[in-house]
């Protein structure tokens, strides 16, 4: 199973990054081949629809799930109607929250927000 | 005096430096006269003149509406939008109706002709008389992309030639303010004595002069001592066309959303004064 985790900084040991759709880079992991890779966020510079191009980023790699502390309601829609499954990630490392997805201790998230990104101007 | 009929937009770089105090008053002051309230996020002008016969008018965009049974997944639209209100989903497009700017061209560029517009409102426009004053207000739908719409409804909409029209725009320097510039014969930059004002109203200083216009800076809550407003002004050679003391006569009037100019001797002297000089300024 292909996994993406938002995170600050390329490397495992980063934090994941606060934002979704305006993180700087995605770590892509696969899960079987246990092979990883990270992509820049073309979407940061988005004044608007941040999330939505986010999520398509995910979806567009095939990632089947997604590891975050937080994920707006457009986002939300554009990964779940492509069966995207959305956790919510822990405090610590990427490696960190890698491990303890596959220990299958993560929950899925139930909050969606609905403020940010709402706006163009 | 200079023309009557000129179309005046009162702007400032940020919310609360008192474009609407000012835009009110001087429509007050003119008599038979329009005030357009263009701040279609949080109109309050209507508060002041408390307009008779109001009628109301939605305003419509189009959206795109796809129709997945045409639609063949080339994903052209998709990678056209630039504001990434379509997404690709399950090979097809998904659209995001509060994301959307409604350019129309996802439509205009599907290949399989998939893509059509529906009319969907975003706000609408109410227009009223108060004494000698017409007065539009327009309203944007919460959650709303952008105002322009309803801008561009306001202003084309029956706007006598042979009144003066004041636009009481929405604050900061962005497509929105442009559309009211754009429309303008003089623009009032209303600005703060502060470095934060001074900030936004270089910004809007900037925008008046790409495009051209005549324009002069009210110095609203005039205090004693500096004023970085003011110093901008003296630097950058802008003509002051009058100032508005820090008054709590003025603040309580305008707080209880009542004209001062209507209230006071001393503050219809005041715009009256000001009217006066921005009426000559722009013929």
């Amino acid at each position: 199973m292909k996994i993406a985790i938002p995170v600050d900084e390329k490397r495992p040991e980063s934090s994941v990054c606060l934002s979704f759709g305006r993180a700087p880079y995605f770590l892509f992991y696969d899960t079987t081949t246990k092979e990883t890779y990270y992509l820049d966020n073309s979407a940061i510079e988005n004044p608007s629809g941040a999330g939505i191009k986010a999520a398509q980023i995910i979806v567009d790699h095939g990632a089947q799930a997604l590891l975050t502390p937080r994920c707006g309601q457009n986002a939300q829609e554009v990964l779940l109607r492509s069966e995207v499954l959305v956790y919510q990630s822990i405090l610590g490392t990427v490696k960190e929250n890698m491990d303890a997805f596959e220990a299958g201790e993560l929950t899925l998230l139930s909050d969606f927000d609905s403020g940010a990104g709402r706006d163009g101007r | 005096m200079g023309d009557k009929s000129a179309k005046i937009a009162v702007l400032s770089g940020k919310g609360g430096s008192g474009k609407t105090m000012v835009s009110v008053n001087l429509a007050f002051l003119s008599g038979e006269s329009v005030y357009i309230d263009c701040d279609v996020e949080d109109p309050n002008g209507h508060l002041f003149f408390n307009p008779d016969g109001v009628s109301k008018e939605a305003v419509t965009v189009m959206i795109p509406v796809v129709d997945e049974s045409l639609c063949n997944g080339c994903r052209k639209c998709v990678d056209f939008c630039k504001f990434d209100a379509l997404a690709f989903i399950k090979n097809r497009p998904h659209v995001f109706e509060n994301i959307c700017h409604s350019c129309g061209g996802c439509a205009l560029l599907c290949p399989e002709k998939a893509i059509w517009e529906k009319d969907k409102v975003i706000g609408e426009v109410q227009s009223g008389v108060s004494h000698d004053v017409i007065v539009s207000t327009g309203i944007m739908n919460i959650g709303e992309t952008s105002g322009v719409p309803i801008v561009k409804h306001l202003l084309n909409k029956n706007v006598p030639k042979d009144l003066p029209v004041f636009m009481d725009c929405p604050p900061g320097s962005s497509c929105i303010v442009m559309e009211n510039i754009r429309d303008a014969d003089f623009c009032i930059l209303v600005a703060e004595p502060t470095v934060f004002g001074v900030h936004n109203l270089s910004m809007v200083y900037d925008l008046v002069r790409l495009f051209a216009k005549p324009y002069g800076v009210v110095l609203n809550k005039c205090l004693f001592g500096k004023n970085p407003a003011e110093e901008f002004c003296i630097e950058k050679n802008i003509p002051i066309l009058g100032r508005i003391p820090f008054d709590p006569e003025l603040g309580a009037l305008n707080s209880d959303a009542k004209i001062a100019a209507r209230e006071s001797e001393r503050f219809r002297e005041l715009f009256g004064s000001l009217l006066e000089t921005v009426m000559s300024a722009h013929g």
